[in-house]
């Protein structure tokens, strides 16, 4: 796992740079713990509508809060939204994906004819339906858990095609032939290949639920005195901010915003490069040709798989 | 007849489990939840008036009726079904009594216009940058427009929206912060070019990130397309590189564009809802809005149920269309 870590850093350019951006935004969030301002208590605390300057580095809004310190919190409060989002829909795409997948059938035929349809069905409307409902008893933890009942219809499509090639390559053929138990080879076999896969898809996850959790929360549909991404850009649309020209309220969260997902999808690039075998074979020719800095050791593909 | 049993039925029967699914979710999901909307509605109507118990509670009881909710689940589901047949979506509660589907039918022109422009522009420079950039993989311009891409690719509508009203309209201050049109409704060019004027930002907040994504697959595609034995073949038969590109690569590439395209619809459409709101663009997202700000529910049920079958039937048609694009399916 460290070598992989190690090998991903040294010779893929966007893992390295995602990572970076990673642990900036990881380095924020470590900050909220340190505020001097607690999360429920941020407004009318310092000086409304302050440019950035040096006691206030990112400006202040027209509600008396730090942009700076409310932004470490936001940050945070958005990832937690997301992570809940990420278990549920993934959690839910992977078993119905792998159980339609090994099961195949009627099971499998009916599962995905409703997975189809879900599919097709746009997602953002029904999501302003259930937050117009749930208005006012929206919870930071309830936005996360909506976002993740909507989003494992398009996993699941995804893990149950993984499952089928599995299924179809030699290896489970002789795994089955040499008397192999089904659970045993789902366990030894398949979830090594499984389990990358997974990788790269939670942080796709987190792609989609951070855009949702920003929209959302812009349109007023989440909890508003919880600090997040998109409640800062709700607030700081709320009092016009662009309008009267203190455009650093909402600077702040939509570069914050960038960086998240920027990050999140540097590291997946860099993973999906190292998962996908062909550029893996690429890449290390590449590095041998040339001989830069790669040591023969590391040009080695057998090496990299018993990782 | 084949074509019609192996390709043209199975896509009707799917576009019909979409939809029965769709409104189904949206018949349940108020129903389900815990919050009574009558009650949400009528503490909004009665907040800043006070109101005997009750005549209070004789308003519930009418409303209650209004919506036929105090029949049995199944009873209602059937006159739910009927009404959304008949195209009676209810009246407005933002506007009573204007009715649901003509404040929709007002809005549709604008989003279906910015929507349809944008999709159609990001589809054709995504799917052409993507095979150039593919086929030139090694060019510098190739390498920079990738890099472009790899940056606005994650990035939220809602996000590049703001960052473009940060920049154009707020900076820069070329294109206005809000607003469709100026002028009178006409064939003339001050106001078809108001219409440009105002719909660049929208338009291209959702044109950036398509194309983006639209770019991806079309390279990595391309990427594919061009290990196969044909272009090979090809380039030794010194057949001129650009003609290769343009009349095998890219015309192979298009094919699994046009079906992704029908999945993807719904994402656009997310992104062409959002846009609307940040830039206030009269469209349906921009209706929505103004439902959410004033607990217009029938409006929002209205829009939900309206983008299921839009989204549906547009993916449809374009599945539909499919054989004439690839002659394989017709023959088959």
């Amino acid at each position: 796992m460290l070598t992989t870590i190690r090998d991903l850093f040294r010779f893929s350019p966007s893992f390295r740079f995602g990572s970076l951006i990673l642990l900036v935004v990881a380095i924020l969030v470590l900050l909220s713990a340190a505020s001097p301002y607690e999360e429920d208590k941020l407004r009318r605390k310092v000086k409304r509508n302050q440019p950035p300057a040096a006691n206030y580095v990112f400006g202040t809004t027209s509600q008396g809060q730090d942009v700076f310190w409310t932004l470490t919190y936001a940050i945070r409060n958005t990832l937690v939204i997301s992570s809940i989002a990420v278990v549920i829909g993934r959690g839910i795409g992977v078993v119905l994906g792998m159980v339609s997948g090994y099961l195949g059938g009627t099971f499998d035929r009916v599962t995905q004819s409703i997975v189809e349809s879900v599919i097709v069905i746009p997602r953002l409307p029904l999501l302003i339906l259930i937050g117009a409902i749930l208005r006012g008893s929206m919870t930071m933890y309830s936005l996360g858990i909506m976002i993740g009942l909507l989003d494992w219809a398009y996993p699941s499509k995804r893990y149950r095609a993984q499952v089928l090639s599995l299924r179809e390559r030699e290896f489970t053929h002789t795994a089955i032939f040499s008397g192999m138990s089904t659970i045993k080879i789902v366990i030894r076999e398949h979830l090594p290949f499984i389990i990358p896969f997974m990788l790269a898809d939670v942080i796709s996850g987190f792609l989609f639920s951070i855009g949702i959790e920003v929209t959302l929360s812009y349109l007023g549909l989440a909890n508003l005195d919880s600090p997040t991404i998109g409640t800062m850009i709700y607030w700081g649309n709320y009092y016009q901010s662009i309008f009267v020209g203190r455009t650093w309220v909402m600077i702040a969260p939509v570069v914050a915003a960038i960086l998240m997902v920027l990050g999140f999808y540097l590291v997946s690039v860099g993973l999906g490069e190292y998962l996908d075998p062909r550029k893996r074979l690429v890449r290390l020719q590449a590095h041998t040709d040339d001989n830069s800095e790669a040591s023969p050791d590391d040009a080695d593909p057998r090496k990299e798989k018993d990782v | 007849m084949n074509l019609l049993r192996t390709y043209i039925l199975p896509r009707l029967l799917q576009w019909v489990m979409v939809v029965f699914v769709g409104i189904t979710a949206t018949f349940l999901i108020p129903r389900l939840s815990p919050v009574n909307p009558v009650d949400e509605m009528l503490a909004r109507m009665t907040a800043f008036q006070s109101m005997d118990p009750d005549s209070f509670a004789a308003m519930r009881e009418s409303t209650i009726a209004l919506f036929g909710l105090d029949k049995s689940p199944i009873e209602q589901y059937i006159t739910y079904w009927s009404r959304l047949l008949q195209g009676d979506l209810g009246p407005s509660f933002g506007n009573f009594p204007r009715p649901v589907s003509d404040i929709i039918a007002t809005a549709l022109p604008w989003t279906i216009g910015l929507l349809g422009t944008a999709t159609a522009i990001s589809w054709t420079s995504g799917v052409l940058l993507g095979a150039l950039a593919g086929y030139y993989h090694n060019r510098r311009w190739a390498q920079v427009i990738e890099r472009f891409v790899v940056v606005a690719y994650p990035i939220p509508y809602l996000i590049i929206a703001f960052v473009l009203i940060l920049i154009f309209a707020a900076w820069l201050q070329w294109f206005p912060l809000v607003g469709g049109a100026r002028g009178d409704p006409g064939f003339n060019w001050e106001y078809i070019s108001s219409l440009l004027y105002f719909g660049f930002l929208p338009a291209l907040s959702i044109v950036i990130g398509a194309t983006a994504f639209r770019f991806i697959m079309a390279k990595s595609l391309t990427t594919t397309e061009i290990a196969s034995d044909y272009v090979q073949y090809a380039e030794l038969a010194a057949v001129p590189k650009r003609k290769i590109m343009l009349y095998y690569v890219a015309r192979n590439t298009m094919l699994p564009q046009v079906t992704d395209l029908a999945l993807s619809l719904g994402a656009i459409f997310e992104g062409a809802l959002i846009t609307e709101v940040v830039f206030a663009y009269p469209g349906i997202g921009f209706i929505t809005y103004n439902a959410i700000y004033n607990g217009d529910y029938n409006v929002i049920m209205g829009v939900t149920l309206l983008s299921i079958v839009g989204i549906a039937t547009a993916s449809l048609l374009i599945d539909l269309l499919y054989p004439v694009f690839d002659p394989r399916v017709r023959l088959r």
